[in-house]
């Protein structure tokens, strides 16, 4: 399960974390050279704020260079380039002759790097390209699980197909109703206790094999998704391929407002597909104490202390 | 009801908590009649298995009366006298259906934090952390049985509570360390750890034909219950564990080594134990794995290390290239418990094994702060304390 990365925009943005690891390193290791070559030695507080804009750059190295998803961090970079603007605009005005040329050059490099490291960091913003296989459009979040159910395929087609047997197992999902035609009515749950309703209608479906399905014009967070059954090698039971397409109102910045409100949207994928394992093996959602709700993201940082529900 | 509750590193209480309720169809409530203490509760207690949180009910073996049932329960009825697995296991997963309970697919409802951990989910275990799904234990008055349908073996005749209790987990634990071991004609097998569940090792490796069994410890007392179940014994505060089963198997080393004492193990040698002790406190490593080391440079070459002691995270200063090089088999996990009860309540039965011989202490439940503290420091000649409510 994962959101797809653009690999040019991480490696892009790898190759800014090495620099500022060069950067930080020297700035960190020989101030006064730095800020000779700057042209910004006449000032008394010039080694200080190099040596502190070092220990940044080597922020910004280790979380470009050790995060796995480098791009997202290129903005923590874009913040640096506006701090040293600022100061170098200041050092620029109070300066005259040989050493405001140095501080001027200095200024033209920084403005440089700066549209390198903006435009790598638009481009980590962009959606992604949808790879899909049915057509999503540009903007769409797109979600993967796969899971292995103990029980022969079309058992598993029958009830997943019956969508109305959906919300036992999809903890968002208040109520389906399917309202005929291959058209279903879906209500659940929103942040920020909202509820938010639309109609699907089934796109494409394969007795036992696959069921793909995308909400109608006019629903508030366009959505699709797909169901592929296959046979588990030797007896195994069914594997189930699961891809959720969303386009969350608000684009990325919805999706990262939904997640600071506690909606991880791969790990409830992933909690969900659980849960129907669970239904369709032993006829319900496993419930514990500290879990009573069953299998829930959220609910297993928060756990209530293991002890009889009242 | 009454419940003895974790309370932070070495400190349980005896609390007042509301009585468990059905959460599931298949769910049973039982009132239990006797539960006791594990050594694997004893990692608990001291604090070292991550996800346990104050207030958790510690116990995972336990018996008592069908008070309860729900609906989808067909196979126990009301008044029914049932010991329970401290596994607990859906019978419908994959894992299940093949006999490997303690790895159910369904039955952790926590399975992603055990996932971050482990890479993949083990069963949920009754008392045992939120990583093991956050179930309530059984060293309590009552106790809510999940999966009952599959889990609880009935106690149809009039075994008192001593004889049986202990299929919950140790007796079958002990027994499953012996039959990793697929002890042949001749073998002669080593039991790192003589507290019960060593103790039953040493008595299932006789019963499935052992030659010769030697048990490892280094308190008296302990040594001597193994004696009494056959066993020859080594301390290791007074002897070189290595040379001495070198010496008494002429060279070739144990067929069959169980480590019977997990992440908590001693060592004679001040500063080795040392080494481990400062790294578990820091938690750079969650094990003191002596004991394992220990076994896997003993064992003779192509034989078994059988390792039922519990571990809860990283180890270091493995020996795998002893492992590797001399085609040692490393065979593990937390005891499939429901596979054993019926042939074990058999052998029980018909008089092969009477698995009382272990308990030491019996108190009420309200005592249960004494019995851990006992238990750890190993007072009063402390081997298996009972509770009852």
């Amino acid at each position: 399960m994962s959101e797809g990365h653009d690999r040019t925009t991480d490696r892009l943005a790898r190759a800014l974390g090495w620099a500022s690891l060069g950067l930080g390193v020297v700035q960190v290791a020989a101030p006064g050279a730095v800020s000779r070559l700057s042209g910004v030695d006449d000032s008394a507080r010039a080694r200080g704020t190099i040596l502190l804009v070092g220990a940044r750059e080597l922020f910004h190295a280790a979380v470009l260079l050790g995060s796995r998803n480098p791009a997202s961090w290129v903005w923590t970079r874009v913040a640096g380039d506006a701090l040293d603007l600022t100061a170098l605009g200041q050092a620029l005005a109070n300066r005259a002759g040989r050493r405001r040329g140095r501080v001027a050059a200095v200024t033209a490099a920084v403005a440089g790097i700066t549209a390198v490291d903006m435009y790598t960091a638009v481009r980590a913003n962009r959606p992604h390209e949808d790879r899909g296989e049915d057509g999503r459009d540009e903007r769409t979040m797109n979600l993967h699980a796969a899971i292995t159910i103990n029980r022969p395929r079309e058992e598993v087609y029958r009830y997943w197909r019956d969508f109305e047997n959906l919300p036992r197992f999809m903890a968002h999902l208040e109520s389906v109703e399917m309202v005929g035609g291959g058209r279903s009515r879906w209500k659940a749950r929103a942040p920020l206790k909202k509820t938010v309703e639309w109609e699907a209608e089934i796109v494409e479906d394969r007795s036992g094999e696959l069921i793909a399905w995308r909400s109608t014009e006019g629903a508030l967070v366009g959505n699709s998704g797909s169901v592929r059954f296959s046979d588990a090698p030797g007896g195994r039971g069914t594997e189930m391929r699961v891809n959720l397409g969303y386009d969350p109102p608000g684009g990325k910045i919805g999706m990262t407002l939904a997640r600071l409100l506690g909606e991880h949207p791969e790990q409830q994928v992933r909690d969900d597909l659980r849960r129907f394992k669970q239904v369709v093996e032993t006829g319900e959602v496993v419930r514990s104490e500290g879990s009573p709700e069953g299998t829930r993201a959220v609910r297993q940082l928060i756990q209530r202390p293991a002890q009889p529900v009242r | 009801m009454k419940a003895t509750c974790w309370m932070g590193r070495n400190t349980v209480e005896v609390q007042e908590v509301p009585d468990p309720r059905i959460l599931n169809a298949r769910d049973a409530v039982v009132r239990i009649t006797s539960t006791a203490i594990c050594g694997s509760d004893l990692h608990l207690y001291d604090g070292y298995i991550p996800t346990v949180k104050k207030g958790d009910i510690l116990g995972h073996e336990f018996m008592g009366e069908v008070v309860e049932v729900g609906s989808e329960v067909s196979t126990l009825r009301v008044g029914d006298r049932v010991v329970v697995p401290f596994p607990i296991a859906c019978g419908n997963c994959a894992a299940c259906e093949h006999g490997l309970y303690s790895v159910c697919e369904n039955s952790n409802p926590n399975a992603g934090l055990a996932e971050k951990l482990m890479g993949h989910s083990p069963a949920g275990i009754f008392g045992y952390s939120h990583m093991l799904g956050g179930y309530p234990g059984g060293q309590a008055e009552y106790a809510r049985v999940p999966f009952a349908d599959v889990g609880p073996i009935k106690i149809e005749d009039d075994l008192p509570d001593d004889q049986v209790l202990f299929l919950s987990d140790i007796l079958p634990t002990g027994w499953m360390g012996a039959e990793m071991c697929d002890i042949k004609p001749g073998d002669v097998i080593a039991v790192w750890g003589a507290g019960p569940v060593g103790q039953f090792a040493v008595a299932s490796a006789f019963l499935m034909g052992a030659e010769r069994v030697i048990s490892i410890d280094r308190f008296p007392y302990r040594l001597k219950r193994a004696e009494r179940a056959g066993a020859e014994t080594l301390n290791y505060e007074e002897v070189d564990i290595l040379d001495a089963l070198r010496d008494m198997t002429a060279g070739r080393g144990p067929d069959g080594c169980i480590d019977a004492v997990g992440m908590e193990a001693h060592h004679p040698t001040g500063l080795v134990h040392a080494y481990d002790r400062v790294k578990q406190a820091t938690r750079m490593e969650t094990e003191r794995p002596h004991a394992l080391r220990e076994a896997i440079m003993s064992c003779r070459n192509g034989g078994t290390v059988s390792v039922i002691g519990v571990y809860g995270g990283l180890l270091d200063k493995f020996p795998m290239g002893s492992l590797m090089n001399r085609s040692l088999t490393l065979r593990s996990g937390q005891c499939h418990v429901q596979r054993y009860l019926e042939p074990l309540l058999g052998r029980i039965r018909n008089g092969d094994i009477d698995p009382s011989f272990v308990i030491s202490h019996r108190m009420p439940l309200e005592d249960a702060p004494r019995g851990y503290e006992m238990f750890k420091n190993k007072q009063e000649e402390c081997n298996k304390v009972i509770l009852t409510p």
